[in-house]
């Protein structure tokens, strides 16, 4: 039973790890700014959650410290990206993209 | 077994942050590089989860809840910044 | 309101105390008396502000309603991840950017915020601004711009539920 857990939690860290290197691929490859904040919220809220629940069943005694871990990048990877995603549209990054439709230009009315 | 598959992990976690770090040397604007840098504290925390397991010190775990929420705050006040709304 | 002005301080209460409990990792009693106390100072000193904690209905049916939320937004999520990781490792990058908007029926803040997050985390879907009962979201795969037929397909699926937590 322990070595099956042990092998499950190391392809579950493998797993996360993986999207890991996707999100980072995703990072460079992106052609603009909001595909690459897209590219780095998605993959990495899954890896990071793979990994967590890798580590739990490597160890089970850590598991209410990594539910911690876990619960945090759940609520807090999300804010940071709608944040960033915010801050980059007022500031005028927007100009560079290559988005063909962007309504929230079209209600301020191109200024900002 | 188990500790081989978590240095593979850890090689994984390794060369996404080479591929993050790569963004955030080339950035080309700011924002680039902020979520560049956000994406790294993620995959960081995730290396210091990996470190905890292979060390087999549960210390670092609170180690990474810490720095998840500094990075947290850090990020949210970089993109204050960029947005000029202090 | 008069309901909300009490009850929003004690489920801060309860927040930050099972938050104590999860960190501390202990129940020896010292431990505890610090946690109730602090947690009842934090409480006490921001129960104007708190009003966010007494938004969701303490009902059956609500608590329900988080549960089934939650599973649907894990399948979401993992459909999210493996459509953007399939786009990131297909040669060509089939993607067509922009922005739309929706609308939202929910009324309450937390509501709103919890939307808006978990539409950050689903599908190609991130939120850029929310005005009022608009938000305005990045697709990054557009398949139409149609404010009805977008809200359709992005928000229903999660406003079903927070409808029934938050009415």
């Amino acid at each position: 039973m322990g070595i099956i857990l042990d092998v499950i939690g190391g392809l579950l860290l493998i797993g996360g790890a993986s999207f890991l290197v996707v999100c980072g691929l995703g990072l460079i490859r992106m052609p603009d700014l909001f595909t690459r904040i897209q590219a780095g919220t998605k993959a990495t809220t899954l890896g990071t959650l793979l990994t967590l629940v890798g580590a739990t069943c490597l160890r089970p005694e850590w598991g209410i410290e990594l539910l911690l871990i876990g619960l945090f990048t759940f609520f807090t990877n999300p804010l940071s990206s709608h944040v960033l995603a915010r801050a980059a549209h007022r500031s005028g990054v927007r100009k560079l993209s290559t988005m063909k439709v962007d309504r929230l230009a079209e209600d301020t009315g191109g200024e900002s | 077994m188990g500790n081989f598959l978590i240095y593979v992990a850890a090689a994984l976690v390794g060369l996404a942050f080479i591929f993050a770090f790569t963004r955030f040397i080339k950035g080309p604007s700011a924002a680039d590089r902020v979520v560049a840098f956000d994406v790294l504290t993620i995959i960081s925390i995730t290396g210091i989860v990996l470190g905890a397991l292979a060390g087999e010190r549960s210390i670092y775990l609170d180690v990474a809840l810490v720095y998840a929420l500094l990075s947290f705050l850090g990020v949210i006040v970089v993109a204050r910044y960029i947005e000029g709304g202090f | 309101m008069i309901i909300n002005k009490v009850r929003a301080p004690i489920a801060l209460f309860a927040v930050l105390f099972t938050l104590w409990l999860l960190l501390s990792g202990t129940l020896a009693i010292d431990v505890l008396a610090i946690g109730l106390l602090v947690s009842f100072a934090i409480a006490f000193l921001l129960r104007d502000s708190s009003v966010l904690y007494a938004e969701p209905h303490p009902t059956p049916i609500a608590f329900l309603a988080v549960v089934l939320y939650f599973f649907y937004f894990l399948k979401e999520l993992v459909k999210s991840n493996i459509m953007v990781a399939g786009i990131v490792l297909t040669p060509s990058m089939p993607i067509n950017p922009g922005i739309v908007k929706v609308r939202t029926r929910l009324k309450s803040r937390s509501g709103r915020l919890l939307l808006a997050n978990s539409i950050t985390l689903t599908p190609g879907t991130l939120t850029v601004e929310l005005r009022d009962e608009w938000l305005y979201i990045h697709w990054i795969t557009v398949e139409s711009t149609d404010i009805d037929v977008v809200t359709a397909r992005i928000v229903a699926g999660f406003e079903r539920y927070l409808e029934v937590i938050y009415g």
